[in-house]
């Protein structure tokens, strides 16, 4: 089954370029703003977006990350509301991909089943899912897989070489190549380190590889997707985000914007990179 | 529910980790392969009589193991029902039962290397052992502490930092145990190479829960052994405090299979079970948080909802994966007791036996004070006295002359 993240790696390879992944948090700072980010996304240059679901105990996330998905959740996010976003993005765009990325706990309780077949309904193509590890495949990544939804892998620096085959062997759509041990917005990632970590997973995967945690700058984005098939920048545009809000913590006439002309720069970055030697 | 019952109650988890539906290993790749190892040190350690000799000797000698097991005679006269028991888990070096478990976690940091010691505290109780365990041991020691519990929990947080711990108090989400253990959980997938999480309850993920009770259970062995001595027989019934449950698991787990023996949890019921409280298994239904599927507190998106108890011990929005287990299969039964019910029960064992609880375990005597007036005069009782109150003096001080005034 091809999804529109196959779709997407394959005219980027063609194109010769890495792919941009943004990551923003649905319904932050409120549902009618984030969709019009999400909406601004693709025309600044994204080329797949990851959408955060918003949860109250985000283990593997920094304090801006973490921040964002209360404001989401203030402002009234739910994962149902989060479904009914991607619904509002693609009445006007049906090829840009998009990925749910978060934690297990709101969709056991959304009920597993259900949420496959209204994700799937919704246009969502794929999931990455932080708690749920290839221990615990058959909670969501394998009825994800028979759904038709791509569930992405979390590969990290502690994933060596003889794990690496159990980490991949459910993977699909692409690889996550966390760049750093550490939470999001932490550290930054180191370029050289990253293209072996990349040559190292491609060894185990025909896979694309994307490389995220710790890339804040159009340099940094270009030196990243040099080395990989895609850079990931999460928290630098949710620092953008915060830092147009009002001082109540609500949307200004600037946030949207904000957003995009960051996405436009590091999008510049990434296009400026020579895609990694396949 | 249909239930079938098992053989054992004693023999899960299985190889994944799993007790009927609960527990598991929900973690972040990062944490996955470090697990692992933590897993066959373990399983390594258990098969190791060397581990065990050490441990026994540290048991005896710097936690002063066996706890005594106690007849509360004007407790049990004052109540006119059940003998009362208790378990004095209270008089381990550094006051409480946490000592146990983090004594064999930190000798299996040793055996794997690990210098850098993180734990996750609510009362403080499992910061201070762990601390006390560094300081033995020549370890760097961090505490994660919730803001709100580095308020209520003064002298804990100055016996930690005064065994040379650094304590850390939690800024973010409620600033309580649940934050503190998210805080935790951060700092190791950041320092994941060097760094050995000393979890303090029989929670997270696989082998968490496990090792935990094991380190637990010598509470209910040895309340075995020394029941046998005292009255010849086993005892009718066993009531312990729950917040993630570790001390009741340490005296459940061993007579999980006796079966004439009633079995009581109680959870922290706060301000009532209809207001804000602590009663995962009363008030919550299964998710996934912290590395296991277990009862916990959320609203029906699956957000995790703030918990309340006068206790910070308690004040935690789950509970173990193995104690959800039990409840499910009905062996254990899990009762709850309020904040105003608890503060009675610690003035009344304070002055009837001359023993200020830890506001954890007087949630137990709570409910000791109910159940035992309903028991004949033959009927043997132990309760857990996990902890003693000296923490929650200042604390309870203050409340008790808020409410005299």
């Amino acid at each position: 089954m091809t999804t529109r993240i196959d779709t997407r790696f394959a005219e980027l390879k063609k194109a010769g370029r890495s792919a941009f992944v943004t990551f923003v948090m649905a319904g932050d700072p409120d549902p009618a703003t984030s969709l019009e980010i999400i909406k601004a996304l693709p025309k600044a240059g994204a080329d797949v977006i990851e959408l955060g679901m918003p949860f109250t105990d985000p283990m593997a996330d920094g304090p801006s990350i973490q921040a964002a998905g209360l404001r989401a959740l203030k402002a009234g996010m739910t994962l149902k509301k989060t479904l009914d976003l991607v619904r509002g993005f693609r009445k006007d765009d049906n090829t840009t991909p998009i990925v749910l990325m978060g934690y297990y706990n709101p969709i056991y309780i959304y009920g597993v089943d259900k949420f496959l077949v209204d994700a799937k309904a919704a246009g969502i193509d794929g999931l990455i899912i932080v708690d749920l590890p290839p221990e615990e495949d058959d909670e969501l990544c394998l009825p994800a897989m028979k759904a038709g939804l791509n569930f992405i892998r979390l590969a990290t620096p502690t994933t060596d070489d003889k794990r690496l085959p159990a980490v991949l062997a459910n993977t699909s759509g692409f690889v996550y190549y966390v760049a750093i041990t550490g939470i999001t917005g932490a550290a930054a990632a180191d370029a050289s380190a990253v293209g072996e970590a990349v040559i190292r997973i491609k060894r185990h995967t025909k896979l694309p590889v994307c490389v995220g945690f710790g890339i804040r700058t159009p340099e940094n984005a270009r030196a990243i997707a040099s080395h990989a098939n895609g850079a990931v920048v999460g928290t630098a545009l949710v620092d953008a985000l915060k830092n147009s809000l009002d001082a109540d913590g609500r949307a200004t006439g600037k946030t949207v914007n904000a957003v995009a002309e960051l996405t436009a720069a590091l999008a510049q970055g990434v296009k400026g990179a020579q895609q990694a030697a396949e | 529910m249909n239930v079938v019952k098992p053989n054992s109650y004693r023999s899960g988890p299985d190889e994944r980790g799993h007790f009927g539906i609960f527990g598991g290993r929900f973690v972040a790749e990062t944490l996955m392969p470090l697990i692992l190892d933590l897993e066959k040190a373990y399983t390594d350690a258990k098969a190791d009589p060397a581990f065990q000799i050490e441990m026994n000797g540290y048991l005896k000698n710097y936690v002063g193991r066996p706890s005594p097991l106690y007849f509360a005679e004007r407790l049990t006269e004052h109540l006119g029902g059940a003998k009362i028991y208790l378990k004095r888990e209270e008089l381990n070096h550094t006051g409480s039962h946490k000592v146990n478990n983090v004594l064999g976690q930190i000798m299996l940091a040793r055996r794997m290397g690990k210098k850098r010691i993180i734990a996750e505290t609510g009362a403080g109780q499992h910061g201070v052992a762990t601390a006390t365990l560094c300081a033995r041991f020549g370890l760097e020691c961090i505490v994660y502490m919730g803001a709100v519990d580095v308020e209520r929990q003064q002298p804990n947080v100055i016996r930690m930092e005064m065994l040379g711990a650094t304590v850390v108090p939690v800024q973010s989400g409620t600033r309580t145990l649940k934050d503190a253990m998210n805080e935790a959980l951060r700092d190791w997938v950041t320092n994941v190479h060097n760094t050995f999480y000393c979890i303090g309850t029989v929670a997270g993920p696989h082998p968490y829960p496990t090792l935990v009770r094991d380190f637990q259970s010598i509470i209910g062995n040895e309340t075995k052994v020394q029941m046998q001595e005292i009255e010849g027989r086993l005892p009718d019934s066993l009531v312990a405090c729950i917040g993630g449950g570790s001390n009741a698991m340490g005296l459940f787990h061993p007579f999980l299979d006796d079966s004439s023996v009633e079995i009581f949890g109680v959870e922290a019921a706060g301000h009532g079970l209809t207001q804000l409280h602590a009663a995962s298994i009363a008030g919550g239904r299964p998710g996934v948080l912290h590395g296991n599927r277990t009862y916990l507190l959320m609203d029906a998106d699956g957000q995790i909802q703030d918990a309340h108890s006068i206790s910070a011990g308690l004040d935690y929005p789950g509970i173990g994966p193995e104690h959800s287990w039990l409840h499910e299969i009905g062996r254990v039964n899990y009762l709850s007791a309020t904040d105003d019910e608890a503060l009675a029960a610690f003035q009344l064992l304070s002055k009837l036996e001359g023993i200020i609880p830890a506001l954890e375990p007087a949630h137990a005597i709570a409910k000791v004070m109910e159940l035992g007036p309903k028991r004949t005069k033959d009927h043997l009782m132990v309760v857990n006295l996990s902890g003693r109150g000296d923490k929650d003096v200042p604390q309870v001080g203050d409340i008790l002359r808020g409410k005299s005034k």
